[in-house]
């Protein structure tokens, strides 16, 4: 662009955004002795759930009950976007077959492919972060069970032989943990402020508790990668995460819901591609302008 | 003690010599109703202002602006904050001024009671709107009152990053395909006029400006500022590779400046009556989010009751 029309620095334009490369510094070569395509499916997993569920609180922007709310919920989506764009990119590295194919000479990065040009079958989140949103008790209810598993699973990749995986938690981990740390007291005050508050909580906690078992369910991929000592086993933290949950609802005065694990469709979940009717729709959303777009430079 | 006079010579003083008024001087209290209107008009504007551009902030085009966008929409809710806070050390409440906003009582800008139809719009928004807000604001560094003036240095710094960004996004998109350069040109036609009313109706039908010059907490007048801001924009435009729809601009050597157009300032009329495309629209969501927030302000409240020392 022609900076001198505004002076300064053109480094610096993107507020918020462009400031720091998060993976200076770190070595991006693959560890050998894992399958490209494996190590593909696993960062888009993590990248999707990230991805969904910025999208979901992003709906929040200018509906919050305080204009502090606002602010912080922001916060969070901008964190999980964040994560989203550096495993995406980690994904689309790891094996580009799974980055859809673009119009000769467009400029779209693939990262950016991923994102807007896959359809739902082809998307890796949990269901739990798709649900459409309801009041401000289901935001709260969701970020917590997401952000306790997912505080989780990043505490552990911190030690993955993937240098970019390692880097991406332990950036992530510090997130995550102020996530959990919100939606926890928000927990809090809303089962101890009003019987309406309450109620409120209670319900949404009911809606969506069968969601909750899919984030520590390990499936073939997680398995490989555990193995290779890049990825991690969810049911090594499943423990933990059910321990701070029962934590938070004992501090709350919440009983755990009695109510189990939702169904998959011939055993498949988000993971294998299979969600709610809820995900095509937000992607259609979510994609439309790229779509109408696949040459455009953004 | 001293007297009533004694307070006005003091404060004619301080203006008189562009010092700052801070909040526990004496000041009279026109200055102060004209200060809380004009403040409080400001932070109802950042807080409107969210929503045409968080409209798209769903449909964002690329990780980036989406991130970008995000970032954006959040400094806007962020600078609502502090003016707020300005307002407040006036003695007014952040809860009142809220209300009155809701009712209709106070105004936010006119600019927000137009909808935003692309994607182009979050770049024209940046380039032309927060443009011709910077331009009006600047001088508000300065201005008389203290936290007004130390919560606008804060807020121009920002808002000059939202003008990059937005020009940044145009720019990009001018390289793009014929589609993205025939939309932002289209962006522009719309954002134009509507852009040039930020500066309010000309000098001669602003009753409020000739005091508000005098109390220092106005520094230009509004025909200077679109001046300003149409000289520094023409420029912009042609590096950018658009025009701006107005048959009647031109250069004029002999002023040094640039002759243009008047706006249709009826529709600035309608507008600020309650008559544009979006102000239902913007306030009913402004009033919806604030209702559905309700139950949600009393359980913090509650909960906060309960922690207090002594509670229980």
């Amino acid at each position: 662009m022609n900076d001198d029309l505004f002076g300064g620095d053109s480094s610096q334009w993107a507020f918020g955004t462009d400031f720091e490369d998060p993976l200076a510094g770190v070595d991006t070569t693959m560890v050998d002795d894992v399958v490209a395509d494996d190590l593909a499916l696993y960062c888009l997993g993590l990248a999707d759930d990230a991805l969904i569920m910025s999208q979901r609180l992003s709906e929040w922007c200018s509906r919050a009950p305080e204009m502090e709310d606002d602010v912080a919920l922001a916060n969070l989506a901008l964190d999980l976007l964040g994560q989203a764009r550096l495993l995406l990119a980690r994904a689309a590295a790891a094996s580009p077959s799974v980055v859809p194919v673009l119009p000769e000479g467009s400029p779209v990065p693939p990262e950016d492919a991923l994102a807007f040009f896959r359809s739902a079958g082809q998307f890796r989140n949990v269901r739990l972060a798709e649900v459409p949103g309801g009041d401000f008790a289901h935001v709260i209810v969701r970020l917590l069970l997401f952000s306790v598993a997912r505080r989780e699973l990043l505490e552990r990749l911190r030690g993955s032989r993937d240098q970019v995986l390692a880097a991406v938690a332990a950036r992530g981990v510090k997130e995550v943990s102020y996530h959990r740390d919100w939606s926890a007291r928000w927990f809090l005050v809303l089962a101890r402020g009003t019987g309406e508050s309450r109620r409120r909580l209670i319900s949404a906690l009911d809606e969506l508790w069968p969601y909750q078992a899919e984030l520590v369910r390990c499936g073939a991929v997680d398995l490989a990668l555990a193995d290779a000592g890049v990825g991690v086993d969810p049911t090594t933290y499943a423990g933990a995460v059910d321990a701070v949950l029962g934590e938070v609802f004992a501090t709350s005065g919440v009983e755990r819901p009695s109510r189990g694990p939702l169904a998959g469709v011939g055993g498949r979940l988000g993971r294998d591609g299979v969600h709610t009717e809820a995900l095509s729709l937000l992607l259609a959303e979510m994609q439309v302008v790229a779509r109408a777009h696949p040459r455009g430079r953004w | 003690m001293p007297g009533q006079a004694d307070h006005q010579a003091h404060f004619d003083e301080v203006i008189a010599r562009h010092d700052r008024i801070e909040p526990r001087d004496w000041m009279p209290d026109a200055y102060r109703r004209t200060l809380v209107r004009q403040i409080a008009q400001h932070a109802h504007s950042e807080i409107i202002g969210m929503q045409p551009e968080g409209n798209w902030i769903s449909r964002a085009p690329s990780l980036r602006r989406k991130a970008i966008l995000l970032a954006k929409v959040q400094d806007e809710a962020g600078h609502g904050l502090y003016l707020y806070s300005a307002a407040e050390t006036l003695g007014v409440s952040r809860d009142d001024l809220v209300a009155m906003l809701l009712s209709g009582k106070q105004k936010y800008s006119s600019i927000f009671n137009y909808p935003t139809l692309s994607y182009a719009d979050v770049g024209t928004i940046g380039w032309l709107v927060d443009g011709a807000a910077i331009c009006n604001q600047v001088p508000l560094c300065r201005t008389s009152y203290g936290p007004y003036g130390r919560a606008m240095i804060r807020i121009c710094k920002e808002e000059s990053f939202h003008q990059r960004q937005g020009y940044e996004l145009l720019m990009t998109m001018m390289r793009g395909t014929p589609e993205q350069r025939d939309m932002v040109q289209e962006s522009v036609n719309r954002f134009w006029w509507p852009s040039l009313m930020m500066f309010g109706p000309p000098d001669e039908s602003s009753p409020n400006t000739e005091r508000s010059m005098a109390w220092g907490i106005k520094r230009n007048s509004n025909d200077d500022l679109r001046q300003k801001f149409v000289d520094m924009t023409v420029p912009q435009a042609q590096a950018l590779g658009v025009s701006l729809p107005d048959p009647s601009l031109t250069w004029n050597a002999d002023r040094g400046q640039h002759d243009f157009g008047q706006p249709d300032w009826d529709e600035l009329f309608a507008v600020i009556r309650g008559d544009g495309p979006c102000n239902t629209q913007r306030l009913a969501h402004r009033r919806r989010a604030h209702e559905d927030g309700a139950w949600v302000r009393e359980a913090a409240s509650a909960f906060a009751a309960q922690e207090e020392p002594g509670h229980g």
